[in-house]
C-alpha cells in the first residue's frame, strides 16, 4: 500500500500494532481528503489509514493543516473533499466515541476540577471523576478551583476528563505545547502509559518532533496539505530518551522539515 | 575583636528575646489586621469631624449647613415619630420594583442578543439609540405620559437600570471563550447543559458588574424622580423640608440617601463573593 503524495522511506513490512488490549482502538480511512477555507487550500488529497490502538503522531510547520486534520477527524468541520470513515463509518458531525485534548487545558474556572472531569455525566459521575483524577495522580485534588493548579496540573486533569468516557480515539491537539520541558516529559510518560492501558488509537498533533519520535508508531510529515513522509518507528517501548537510531531518525525529520524553509 | 562586653550584654537577653518578639508580632498582627478593617471608615469619621467642628464653632453659617448633632437630632424624631421609616420603606420599594422590571427585562434582552445573532442584529441598534437619550430628559414626557403617580417613578427607574444590566448581559454572553464552548460541545454538553454550565456563568463576571451600576442608576433616578414629583419617600421628604427650611431634614435625607447606596453596594459585594469564589480575584489567600 503506498501512502499519499511523496511517501519517502516506509520500511516494507507494516508493523504489528503495539501489543496492548486489542479491539478497543477505532480504525480511521481517510480518503481523498481536502479542505480549504476561502481561497486557501490546506489539505489536499490526503489518504491515510489508522489501524485501531495505533499511536499516530503529526507533525509539520504552523498553519500546515495539522490541527485541520484533527479537527476533520473528530467531526468539529466538514471536508470539502473526500470523507474520513471511522469504524467504517463515514464521520458527519461529532463522533461520539472521540475526546480531543486541546492545547490549552480548557477547565471550567467555576466548577471544581472533580466536577471538570466529570462534565456531561450522568449517574454517578463523582466516583468515575475521582477514578479518572488517580489515574492522573491527582485524585487528592478533586475539590479544587482549577485556578489553583500548575499548567501541567490542568493538563493532566483536562486528560482525566478524556479518559473518563474511556473513549476509543484520542484526538492531542498539540496538548503539551505551553507546558516547560520537564512538565512535558512527565507528560508524554502519562499519555503513553494510559495509551497502553486503555488501548484506544491516538492521534497527536505537534510540532516537537522528538515528542512525536517519543511516543509514535508512526509519524507523518503534513507539508503543503499532503503527507510529505510518513516514518514508522518500530522501536521498544518505554523508548530512552537520547536513544542513538531515535535521534538519528528524529534528525532526518528535522532536516525535511528545515529543507522547505519557512516556518 | 572590639566590643566583646557588648556581645556579652547581648546574648543574656537572646533567650528570652525570640519569643517575646513572636509574641509582639501576633499582637501588632492582630491590631494591624483590626486597623486594616477600620481604614475604609477613617475618611468619613474625619469628615463628620471637621462637619461638627466648622458649624459648631460658627465659621460655617448653620443657616448653610446644619451641625451635626442636629441633624441627628432631626433624624432621631422622625425615628421616633415612625415617619422617617415609613418614607424609608416606600423609597426601598419603588428601587426594588423597578430593579426587578428593569433588571429582568434588561436581563432578558441582553441573553437574547447574546445568543441569537438575529435577535441582536434586529434589536441592538434601536436600543444602542434609546440608550444614548438620557432617561431623565423623559421626566416631562413621563409625566404627560403617567401623571405623578407610582407608575411614572417605576418607568423611570426601570429605564435606568435596564440599560448597564442589559449591555452587560449582552456583553458578558458575548465574550463568553468560545474554546470552552467548543470543549463543552465535544463532551457531550446538549443545548441547556451548555447555557447553565458555560455561558451563564462565564456571563456572569460582567452580569453583576452590570447589576452594581443599575444600582447607582436605580438611586440616581429615584431621588431626581422623588423631588420632582411625590407625596411620600425620602426625596419628598426633603423638598418638604427645604419649603420649611429645615436644613438639617434635608441633611439628613442626602445621608439616608448615600447610606441605602452603600448597602446596595455591599449587597452586590455579597454576591459577588459568593458566585464568584471560583475566581482568581476573589480566592482566600490560604487555599493556594
Amino acid at each position: 500500500m503506498s501512502q499519499a503524495g511523496t511517501v519517502l522511506s516506509f520500511p516494507g513490512r507494516p508493523p504489528e500494532p503495539a501489543p496492548m488490549p486489542s479491539g478497543n482502538g477505532v480504525e480511521i480511512h481517510i480518503r481523498g481528503l481536502g479542505k480549504s477555507f476561502g481561497d486557501k487550500q490546506v489539505l489536499s488529497d490526503l489518504d491515510l489509514h489508522i489501524r485501531p490502538g495505533e499511536f499516530v503522531a503529526v507533525v509539520g510547520h504552523s498553519g500546515c493543516g495539522k490541527s485541520t486534520l484533527l479537527r476533520l477527524i473528530a467531526g468539529l468541520e466538514r471536508p470539502s473533499a473526500g470523507g474520513i470513515d471511522v469504524d467504517s463509518a463515514p464521520v458527519a458531525g461529532q463522533v461520539a466515541s472521540a475526546r480531543i485534548m486541546f492545547q490549552d487545558a480548557r477547565l471550567l474556572p467555576w466548577r471544581r476540577v472533580a466536577q471538570n472531569v466529570g462534565i456531561g455525566k450522568r449517574g454517578d459521575w463523582r466516583a468515575a471523576a475521582v477514578a479518572a483524577l488517580s489515574q492522573v495522580g491527582l485524585a487528592e485534588r478533586a475539590d479544587e478551583w482549577p485556578a489553583v493548579l500548575s499548567g501541567g496540573q490542568r493538563q493532566r486533569v483536562a486528560l482525566a476528563r478524556a479518559l473518563i468516557s474511556h473513549p476509543r480515539l484520542l484526538l492531542l491537539d498539540e496538548p503539551l505545547g505551553s507546558l516547560d520541558a520537564l512538565t512535558r516529559l512527565e507528560m508524554q510518560q502519562l499519555l503513553e502509559r494510559v495509551w497502553r492501558e486503555q488501548g484506544f488509537t491516538a492521534v497527536l498533533v505537534t510540532h516537537d518532533v522528538g515528542e512525536a519520535v517519543a511516543l509514535a508508531d508512526r509519524i507523518i510529515l503534513l507539508d503543503g496539505g499532503r503527507a510529505s513522509l510518513v516514518q514508522t518507528i518500530d522501536h521498544p517501548r518505554p523508548r530512552r530518551r537520547g536513544d542513538a537510531a531515535l535521534a538519528e531518525i528524529e534528525g532526518r525529520i528535522l532536516a525535511r522539515l528545515m529543507q522547505r524553509g519557512g516556518g | 575583636m572590639p566590643s566583646p562586653t557588648l556581645e556579652a550584654g547581648d546574648s543574656l537577653f537572646a533567650p528570652r528575646a525570640p519569643a517575646i518578639r513572636a509574641r509582639r508580632r501576633g499582637v501588632s498582627l492582630r491590631l494591624r489586621a483590626r486597623a486594616g478593617a477600620l481604614v475604609p471608615w477613617l475618611l468619613p469619621i474625619l469628615l463628620l469631624a471637621a462637619w461638627q467642628l466648622l458649624t459648631q464653632s460658627g465659621l460655617v453659617s448653620t443657616r448653610i449647613l446644619p451641625t451635626l448633632s442636629a441633624v441627628a437630632k432631626a433624624g432621631y424624631k422622625l425615628a421616633v415619630s415612625g415617619e422617617l421609616f415609613e418614607h424609608m420603606g416606600i423609597s426601598f420599594a419603588r428601587a426594588m420594583a423597578g430593579l426587578v422590571v428593569g433588571g429582568i427585562i434588561g436581563f432578558a434582552l441582553g441573553l437574547a442578543n447574546g445568543l441569537s445573532h438575529a435577535s441582536a442584529r434586529f434589536l441592538d441598534s434601536s436600543l444602542q439609540m434609546i440608550r444614548n437619550v438620557p432617561h431623565l430628559a423623559l421626566i416631562p414626557l413621563v409625566i404627560l405620559w403617567f401623571g405623578i403617580d407610582e407608575s411614572a417613578k417605576l418607568f423611570l427607574v426601570a429605564l435606568g437600570v435596564f440599560f448597564p444590566i442589559y449591555q452587560n448581559t449582552y456583553h458578558g454572553v458575548r465574550t463568553v471563550d468560545p474554546g470552552l464552548i467548543e470543549m463543552g460541545r465535544v463532551y457531550g454538553l446538549g443545548r441547556r447543559q451548555l447555557f447553565w454550565q458555560v455561558i451563564l456563568p462565564g456571563a456572569l463576571p460582567s452580569i453583576l458588574v452590570g447589576l452594581r451600576y443599575a444600582l447607582g442608576f436605580m438611586w440616581l433616578t429615584l431621588i431626581v424622580a422623588e423631588t420632582i414629583s411625590a407625596s411620600s419617600g425620602i426625596g419628598y421628604l426633603t423638598m418638604n423640608a427645604r419649603e420649611f427650611l429645615q436644613t438639617d431634614v434635608v441633611v439628613l435625607g442626602i445621608l439616608i440617601y448615600a447610606l441605602l447606596g452603600k448597602l446596595a453596594d455591599m449587597a452586590t459585594a455579597a454576591i459577588e463573593r459568593r458566585c464568584l469564589a471560583w475566581h482568581p480575584a476573589f480566592q482566600s489567600k490560604g487555599t493556594a
